[in-house]
């Protein structure tokens, strides 16, 4: 089955993860597409492969969202080797004894849908790592 | 060395459910009693700048048709939840430059029963994917990566402050709470006066872990408005408008800095801090001169960070602080004796202004029941998410 990531930085190959666009003048990092460096002014961006493995450095569990989403879930920061990385804590219940402020998370895949072609979306989340 | 600039007149309206008034009613009636309580006309005013998210553009211009069209220069601002602060610094800045004498910001919101803001409903899926916007995103993201609703984005900014320093747990978010709906008794221009026990916070319905229903500021219905005059121009008036002027002794009002974490979470840390910096600097007063402090706890997990921002408390002693009893209004530094927008309720545009009104009201000793006896400097601040962050530090007018 045909197969499209959620965003464009998930990179969807043998071993998913994340890829930034780091800037050549500072090294700043981006996963959204910029016009120049917000920190340094630098217009060039290289690749750069995010560690998969870190730190959940904050959290919230969302019970009331806009309709349509599905709640509750868990929203998160993850410090990933130094670059703060946003995404949901999955395949864990969503609840504060379950999910902790500083514990280990690693990236997985998450299944978004599959659409009138049948090609699937994949997104990403972080589990705990055991 | 340019001009002092003075609050000759301040008004708000109750904040609440308005249901026969709409916004150019409530700004009218806020712009209006600024004017009166001035003891100016619209014939003084030399500039307008004019605050209002929801309502549509042009809103200054429609609301000149109601209280005097007088073809002075009209600012329409919008910045977020700091729009209110934003139309004050305008006028600040127009008065400052010597371009007028007095001026008038107004800032009006109609939000009664809005809802969660921010976060958009799903449209319905099929078809095929496609990417777009700047993360080539097949499907919407909010609630797929992380959320984009206002109570989960501040849960996350206070969750980061307790991970960070410790101590901080859902039980003490909600005593903030707690405090600032116990100060709201006293203000009957707020949309709710009602005492809530810690058990009734805790336990009211969860929206956003740690954020409770009365954790999260109150969508509801409210204007604020300032007339404000050149120190040349106030020397000129009568004694009565001189004594109860208030000096605003600073203005600022900063975004935010490149930082590496505000990429994916608002830091709303780095530009207050900044504001609160440069704001003492101006004023030439610290944080310990500091009589009583509005600031915007949208959320009560935003109160907290706040106090540290503010520079009230040491780096990191934000829980310590709070726990000290100082936050409270016979604490050492009374904050959000309003009641804060959890209680007195949050007409965004309106309350960059509503805040200044309630500091200048304690400064002109004329806050009644809640009254900071003998209050002599204050500060309001306000973040719009985004971020903008005014601050003003206001001082009573030398006997």
């Amino acid at each position: 089955m045909q197969r499209v990531p959620l965003v464009d930085y998930l990179v969807l190959d043998d071993e998913p993860h994340l890829v930034a666009a780091e800037c050549t003048g500072c090294g700043a990092r981006y996963f959204d597409r910029r016009s120049a460096c917000a920190s340094c002014g630098e217009l060039d961006f290289r690749s750069a492969d995010v560690p998969t493995e870190g730190e959940l450095t904050t959290f919230t569990i969302v019970q009331f969202a806009a309709e349509g989403v599905e709640v509750p879930f868990v929203a998160g920061v993850v410090d990933c080797g130094g670059t703060s990385v946003k995404g949901n804590v999955v395949n864990t219940p969503p609840d504060p004894e379950h999910v902790t402020l500083g514990m280990r998370v690693r990236l997985t895949t998450v299944p978004v849908g599959t659409d009138a072609a049948g090609t699937e979306a994949v997104g990403y989340g972080f589990e705990p790592v055991p | 060395m340019a001009e002092n600039v003075w609050i000759l007149g301040i008004s708000m309206t109750r904040f609440g459910k308005h249901r026969d008034k709409d916004t150019l009613d409530l700004g009218s009636e806020a712009a209006i009693g600024a004017m009166r309580d001035a003891g100016v006309g619209i014939g003084d005013i030399g500039v307008l700048a004019a605050g209002n998210l929801i309502g549509g553009n042009g809103f200054g211009q429609l609301l000149q048709k109601q209280i005097g069209q007088t073809g002075i220069p009209v600012y329409n601002v919008a910045n977020a939840c700091a729009t209110g602060a934003t139309a004050l610094r305008v006028v600040v800045m127009a008065i400052k430059s010597g371009e007028v004498d007095t001026g008038m910001a107004v800032g009006v919101e109609k939000l009664s029963g809005a809802g969660l803001l921010t976060g958009n409903a799903r449209r319905e899926e099929g078809g095929h994917w496609v990417r777009d916007g700047r993360y080539g995103a097949v499907a919407p993201l909010d609630g797929r990566i992380g959320t984009e609703t206002m109570p989960g984005v501040f849960a996350q900014i206070g969750m980061e402050y307790a991970h960070r320093y410790g101590g901080a747990d859902f039980e003490l978010f909600a005593r903030i709470s707690e405090k600032n709906h116990a100060h709201s008794t006293l203000n009957p221009m707020a949309a709710y006066q009602k005492r809530l026990t810690l058990d009734e916070i805790m336990n009211d319905v969860m929206i956003a872990y740690p954020n409770t229903r009365p954790m999260c500021s109150a969508n509801c219905d409210g204007a604020a408005a300032a007339v404000l005059v050149s120190e040349t121009k106030l020397r000129t008036l009568s004694l009565e408008q001189q004594r109860r002027a208030v000096k605003i002794s600073a203005s600022v009002l900063t975004s935010d800095p490149w930082t590496d974490g505000c990429q994916v979470l608002p830091d709303i840390n780095t530009l207050t801090r900044r504001a609160a910096a440069t704001a003492y600097e101006q004023a030439g007063v610290g944080p310990g001169d500091l009589d009583l402090v509005e600031l915007h706890d949208c959320f009560a997990t935003a109160e907290l960070v706040h106090y540290d921002n503010l520079g009230l408390c040491e780096p990191g002693g934000a829980v310590d602080f709070f726990r000290s009893g100082a936050p409270w209004r016979d604490g050492s530094t009374p904050v959000n004796v309003s009641g804060g927008l959890q209680s007195k309720g949050h007409p965004v545009s309106a309350t960059g202004i509503a805040n200044v009104w309630e500091v200048a009201t304690h400064l002109r000793g004329e806050a009644g029941d809640r009254q900071i006896e003998g209050a002599r400097v204050g500060l309001a601040h306000v973040i719009g998410l985004g971020s903008a962050c005014g601050v003003h530090v206001l001082e009573k007018a030398a006997a």
